[in-house]
This record gives structure tokens, C-alpha cells and sequence, in this order.
């Protein structure tokens, strides 16, 4: 039943938020570390383990996958509700900060990129 | 009228769907129809969301009666509950490969989003290392400069400078994402991986590469997911120590 995948991907979700919930805690933070990055590898982790065994039933597997096609209406839906005014009237520094840092990172991807396939590279050789 | 307004509202996230698929559904025939698939229908249906939420208040469009639906739909569970369950898409092995790197390009994004902001700030007239640091922290994500702020004391009015640079900050790369993405060599799950580490701001990182190929949207918003949390552990301690030194 499809319910079975929502429930393993709630299982997720909680367990994941548990742990980031901990993290925080543990550094005196009021926020929550990284728990969507755990939940996600808790998912990544499970699902390639249980798949190997042809342990999740299609159906199952579907229940997941539908929340994953709503992903696009959920961002669709969040861009809606940004504060986009106030982003606006945030004055250069705002404006100037945000676009310039982002440029920044963005130039450094092509970098790493490449470093990241020559560290491959030497590891199959 | 208002006793349509006040239906609406009762059932908020409902006619959430029907808005969300009506503007889904316009993006995506005028993606096809009128811009021959050059412009992806994510990219125009994103972008909607972001000028109707500009006629909205302080929660977008959400702030308008009847429509206070879509800050369920978009809000923050749902918004994690869908970006969890694209990671079923995501296989372990390519996630593996980047695994060092991709460490690093959290800690270096962290580093260069918080050095660019606190050299703007400090080039703009901010000089107490408080506002310096919130204002660098925002250069991270929306969530890590309020976090920050609030961790170091910072006044109100630099927390919502800081919360408006996160937002610029993710607004831009949704926009820039899909139109850079070749320049980049953002094709691959692993150069997604090392995009998300490196820009981090999950919805940005998120919608962009949904806006540029769904596929690789997992492996871009699992590092994108770490690079607020490093942000959250740097920032208001180790940065703001160094910041601190610098100018006393």
C-alpha cells in the first residue's frame, strides 16, 4: 500500500529532525542541524540497502515517489510566500551582499568540479 | 464575497492545490508553447511565485485573506517532507564519490559567503562586529543570519537585513541557476553535490536545479541541507571570534 512509503518517509523525516534537533542542543543553538541532510541519507542509505534485497514492494515505493513529484508545487508554493518586498527594501547592502556572495560561490564550482574528477580519476587508476 | 473569502481560508490548503496546479499549468504551456522549451515551465512557474508573493505581505501572498493556504503548501514541513522524499531518486554510490570534496566545499562556501558579506558590510559602514558578523552569516542562508543574530545579540534591524540577504541570495540562484548551469558543468550528480555545498541556500539550490534538471535535484539539496547547519556551528562561534580579534 502506498501508505507504507509515506509512513517510511515520515520515519525519515522525524528521525532525521530528531537528530538535528540533538545537534543543536548539543552546540547551544536554537535550530535545528542539518536534520533534512539526515533524513535524506537515512532515505539514500535505506532505500539502496532494502533494494538490493528486492525488499520494497512497487506500491510502497510509489507512495514515496509521489511526494517527490510534488516537490516542484511545494517550491512553486514556498516562492509565493517569501517575503520578497522586504528582500527588496533591504537596501544595497541587502542587494549587494546576497548577488555578489552568490557569484562568488558560483565561480568556484567549476574549480572544485574539477578537482573532484581528478581526485576520482586517481582513485581508479 | 466574504463569505467565499472566508471558505477559502477554512480550506486554505486545498485551494492551494488548485492555485499552485493553475499556475503550474500556464508555466508549463507557455515553457513549451511559447519559448520552444528554452525557458524550463519550473523556471516561469517559480518565478510566478515570486512576483504574485511580491503583491503579498511579510508571508507573500500568503499574507492575503484567502490565500493564507499557501504558506502550508509552501511552508517549511512540507517543503522538507518533499525535498526528503526526492532523495528515493538519489543513488549512494555517486553520493560517495563526492564525499570529501563535497565536506570541503561546505566549509569553503560557508568561508566565502561570510567573507564576502563582511567586507561589503564593513566597506558600507558597519564596524561592530556584531552587525558584521550577522550580515556575514546572511551571505550563507536566511536561516543562518537570524540564528547568528540571535546567538551574538545583534540588533532587530540587522537580523532583517540579514534574513533579506538569504532571501536575494536564494531568489538569485533560483533565477540565475537554470541559465549558468552549462557555464558550469552543472550536469552531473556530483558538480550538483559540490553546487549545493557551495551555495548552500536550500530553496535556492532546490528550485534552481529543479528549474534545471529535476534529476539532480537530491544530490544538490543533500549538501545544500549541510552548508545551513555548518553555517549555524560557524558562524556565531569560531567566525565570530575571528571577527572579533580583527577589529578590537
Amino acid at each position: 500500500m502506498k501508505i507504507y512509503g509515506v509512513g517510511i518517509l515520515a520515519a525519515c523525516f522525524l528521525i532525521g529532525h530528531i537528530v538535528g534537533d540533538m545537534l543543536g542542543k548539543a552546540f547551544h543553538l536554537t535550530g535545528n542541524l542539518g536534520g533534512v541532510g539526515f533524513a535524506m541519507l537515512l532515505l539514500v542509505v535505506g532505500n539502496d540497502y532494502f533494494k538490493k534485497k528486492n525488499l520494497i514492494p512497487t506500491e510502497t515505493e510509489n507512495g514515496i515517489l509521489f511526494w517527490s513529484t510534488m516537490y516542484i508545487p511545494v517550491v512553486v508554493a514556498m516562492s509565493a510566500t517569501q517575503n520578497v518586498k522586504a528582500a527588496l527594501s533591504g537596501g544595497w547592502v541587502a542587494i549587494l551582499v546576497g548577488i555578489l556572495a552568490t557569484i562568488a560561490c558560483y565561480l568556484l564550482v567549476p574549480v572544485m568540479s574539477k578537482w573532484s574528477t581528478s581526485l576520482n580519476h586517481s582513485k581508479t587508476k | 464575497m466574504n463569505d467565499l473569502i472566508k471558505l477559502l481560508d477554512k480550506n486554505g490548503l486545498v485551494f492551494a492545490f488548485l492555485i499552485v496546479s493553475a499556475i503550474m499549468y500556464v508555466s508549463y504551456y507557455v515553457g513549451k508553447k511559447l519559448t520552444n522549451n528554452k525557458i524550463p515551465g519550473a523556471a516561469i512557474a517559480i518565478s510566478v511565485g515570486l512576483i504574485i508573493a511580491y503583491f503579498g505581505g511579510e508571508k507573500g501572498v500568503a499574507s492575503i485573506p484567502a490565500f493564507s493556504g499557501m504558506a502550508i503548501l509552501g511552508g517549511s514541513m512540507l517543503r522538507d517532507f518533499s525535498i526528503v522524499s526526492t532523495a528515493m531518486g538519489a543513488s549512494f554510490t555517486e553520493i560517495k564519490k563526492t564525499g570529501l570534496v563535497g565536506l570541503l566545499c561546505l566549509i569553503l562556501g560557508t568561508l566565502i559567503a561570510f567573507i564576502m558579506g563582511g567586507v561589503i558590510a564593513y566597506s558600507m559602514g558597519y564596524h561592530d562586529p556584531k552587525d558584521i558578523t550577522t550580515i556575514g552569516a546572511g551571505a550563507c542562508t536566511f536561516i543562518v543570519g537570524p540564528v547568528t543574530g540571535a546567538a551574538i545579540g545583534a540588533s532587530s534591524a540587522v537580523i532583517a537585513i540579514s534574513i533579506a540577504i538569504g532571501v536575494i541570495k536564494s531568489i538569485f540562484v533560483t533565477i540565475l541557476t537554470p541559465f549558468i548551469a552549462k557555464r558550469i558543468g552543472l550536469d552531473n550528480p556530483q558538480t550538483a553535490m559540490i553546487f549545493g555545498g557551495l551555495v548552500g541556500s536550500t530553496s535556492g539550490v532546490s528550485a534552481g536545479l529543479a528549474a534545471t534538471d529535476p534529476k539532480l535535484v537530491p544530490y544538490g539539496a543533500l549538501t545544500a541541507t549541510f552548508h545551513t547547519a555548518m553555517g549555524c556551528l560557524l558562524c556565531p562561534s569560531v567566525l565570530y571570534f575571528i571577527v572579533n580579534y580583527f577589529l578590537n
